[in-house]
């Protein structure tokens, strides 16, 4: 489903290039769960983001569900986000002005899905994440647990083939770590890709397998 | 993605920051509003000095002596050898498509009864003057039909001065001095109110060759003609031009003015005006525009995470290009609303306080205002909603 041939991704800071990523090569089969791991800098978020269509690679190849991303529009690549591509962030990013709802309302909207449809489904959604009695409360009135369940809600509400997460647990304590990690390691059992950014060995060591990033070159760990 | 989300969601966003939207919406208002009241100001002088022409009709046509190039008082650049006469007025009596023809002299003098008097404009004409001009008479007669060149010592008074030198009692068949002479008081005309600025009913009519006399002139001010119709003015134009050209020894040394060429003169007039007013205005909703312009920028800057996260959601540039548009569009549309609404209101109470003020909004003039809002908004949207449309999502995000 994903497939990564000698990507590179480099930066231009003043005068120097950076390479946050170097040749990475790697390949993913749907249902999959993956750990990223690696110390602060290496390139966990810069592999995601390519992942996600959100970035380009500098050099090499990025196969998504069989098509080649390089030669996709900026139209079809936010499509692809739009209906194939989940993404979870450390920073939960709802829209405080927004009911939890209204949040996981949002992509269907930019869908241009019907109001009435939005709103069962976006109901349902927040069921499947357990917050269904915190549709209409507001991100400030809940906790970050919630928080971030209401942001996955929101990553699968349009039915991703591939879900991201950028350190979701990150910001938060162990209990509601758990209960995040339970809720996507769940959607995986239910055939969701799920490519997991970590600094937390105990939450690493659930996936199925693990690859370690080191200044931008990748291996991977024996399960 | 549906308009009426898009909307909803901008209205959210909007009253997000309710002081703020407010505030920049206010400057637009501010800005309709003058737009409004001004050019409703214009609008309504314009209708006002229609209005005052139009009540001689349409068909009147004015000849002076003097040739002027331009607009301006015929006669005052003098210098010219023929005059207009009694003997031009009559020669235009019998043209095709006029109706009447009135010789006019004018001036000013004393008009006495009774030991009361006042000093009013006096007007040498014929019978024909009361019809030509629309003037009708409230009591009595107006002057007898007779030979233009006929001195007889009758009168016609304005209700203003019958008003002031009778008392109250009926002039007619009274007697009253004008310069010194002594005519008899046959007629009073109905109430006519002004004539930019000047008191129509505080005035009198006597027959021309008297007036001649008592302002010791030769020649006439003005020959007054009605057409019968206006679509015979150009006709009767052409034929008054070629009459008195002859008269005249082949000199056109007179001017002819028609209704239709004044109204023409004062609308152009008006349309600078109205143009300069709305420059003036105009410059108040660049003031908005600005304010608009800085709001969407600061809005932009602080809402990066925001943009960021909804092209990950799948938004494209365009939308959330659309997305800035509209915030601003809207922002604008509504100042304007509320500053027509404002511009209305002021009106009213204006017109209230001051019930001579000539104001009148014309529907155009307020759709035009509330469109023009809304173009403001789109014109200081648009940058702000290219650097949103712009920005990087990956460099977004990280933003927060
Ligand atoms: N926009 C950018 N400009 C310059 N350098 C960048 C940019 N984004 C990331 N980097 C660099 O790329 C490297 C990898 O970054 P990142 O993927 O965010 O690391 P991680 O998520 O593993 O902490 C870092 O050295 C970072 O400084
Ligand atoms: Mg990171």
């Amino acid at each position: 489903m994903i497939l990564l041939e000698e990507v590179w991704r480099t930066f231009q800071v003043g005068e120097a290039e950076v390479g946050a990523l170097k040749g990475i090569s790697l390949a993913i089969r749907r249902g999959d769960h993956v750990a990223l791991v690696g110390p602060s800098g290496s390139g966990k978020s810069t592999l995601l983001h390519i992942l996600g269509c959100l970035d380009r690679p500098t050099r090499g190849r990025y196969l998504f569900e069989e098509r080649d991303t390089g030669s996709l529009s900026e139209l079809e690549r936010s499509a692809l986000r739009q209906s194939r591509i989940g993404f979870v962030f450390q920073f939960f990013h709802l829209l405080s002005r927004l009911t939890a709802a209204g949040n996981v309302e949002l992509p269907m909207m930019f869908a241009g899905v019907a109001p009435e449809e939005r709103r069962t489904r976006a109901q349902e959604a927040l069921r499947s994440v357990g917050l269904a009695h915190r549709a209409k409360h507001r991100p400030d009135q809940l906790s970050g647990g919630e928080r971030q369940r209401v942001a996955i809600a929101r990553a699968v509400v349009m039915g991703p083939s591939l879900l991201l997460a950028d350190e979701p647990t990150g910001n938060l304590d162990r209990a509601s770590s758990r209960e995040v990690m339970e809720l996507l390691e769940r959607m995986n059992a239910d055939g969701l890709t799920l490519v997991v950014v970590t600094h937390d060995p105990d939450i690493a060591r659930r996936a199925r397998r693990v690859i370690r990033l080191s200044d931008g070159t990748m291996e991977e760990e024996a399960p | 993605m549906r308009f009426l989300d898009l909307a909803r969601f901008v209205a959210g966003a909007l009253t997000g920051h309710r002081l703020r939207s407010a505030l920049s919406a206010l400057g637009v208002a501010i800005g309709v509003a003058a737009v409004v009241l001004l050019t409703s100001l214009g609008e309504g002088t314009r209708q006002y000095i229609v209005s005052q022409f139009s009540q001689f009709g349409t068909s009147l046509i004015g000849i002076s002596p003097g040739k002027v190039k331009t607009f301006g008082v015929p006669g005052v650049f003098g210098g010219t050898t023929h005059q207009l006469t009694l003997y031009d007025a009559d020669s235009l009596e019998h043209l095709p498509g006029i109706q009447k023809v009135v010789p006019v002299v004018f001036g000013q003098a004393r008009v006495e009864a009774g030991g009361l008097g006042r000093d009013v404009y006096i007007y040498g004409v014929t019978h024909d003057a009361s019809a030509a001009w629309k003037f009708p008479v409230a009591e009595g007669s107006f002057l007898p039909e007779m030979d233009p060149d006929r001195r007889a010592s009758l009168c016609v008074l304005g209700p203003k001065l019958a008003r002031e030198i009778f008392q109250g009692t009926s002039p007619l068949g009274k007697r009253v001095r004008i310069g010194g002479a002594g005519f008899l008081v046959v007629g009073v005309m109905e109430p006519k109110g002004q004539f930019v600025g000047f008191d129509l009913d505080d005035s009198a009519y006597i027959p021309v060759a008297s007036a001649m006399d008592l302002f010791n002139l030769t020649e006439l001010n003005e020959i007054d003609v009605l057409a019968a119709s206006t679509g015979a003015i150009p006709g009767v134009v052409e034929e008054v031009r070629s009459v008195l050209t002859a008269r005249h020894r082949g000199n056109d040394d007179f001017t002819i003015t028609t209704q239709t060429e004044m109204l023409d003169v004062f609308g152009r007039v008006m349309d600078i005006i109205t143009a300069a007013v709305s420059a003036i205005a105009g410059i108040s909703l660049l003031v908005g525009a600005i304010g608009i312009l800085t709001i969407m920028w600061i809005s932009v800057n602080e809402r990066t995470a925001e943009i960021g996260l909804l092209r990950a959601l799948g938004l494209t540039r365009q939308g959330v290009e659309r997305l800035f548009l509209l915030e601003s569009a809207l922002l604008a549309g509504a100042g304007g609303l509320l500053g027509l609404l404002c511009g209305l209101g002021l009106g009213a109470i204006l017109t209230a306080a001051l019930p001579g003020l000539p104001f009148k909004t014309s529907a155009g003039a307020a759709v035009a205002a509330v469109a023009m809002s809304l173009l403001v908004g789109l014109a200081s949207g648009w940058f702000p909603a290219r650097r949103a449309s712009g920005l990087d999502p990956v460099e977004a995000l990280r933003a927060e």
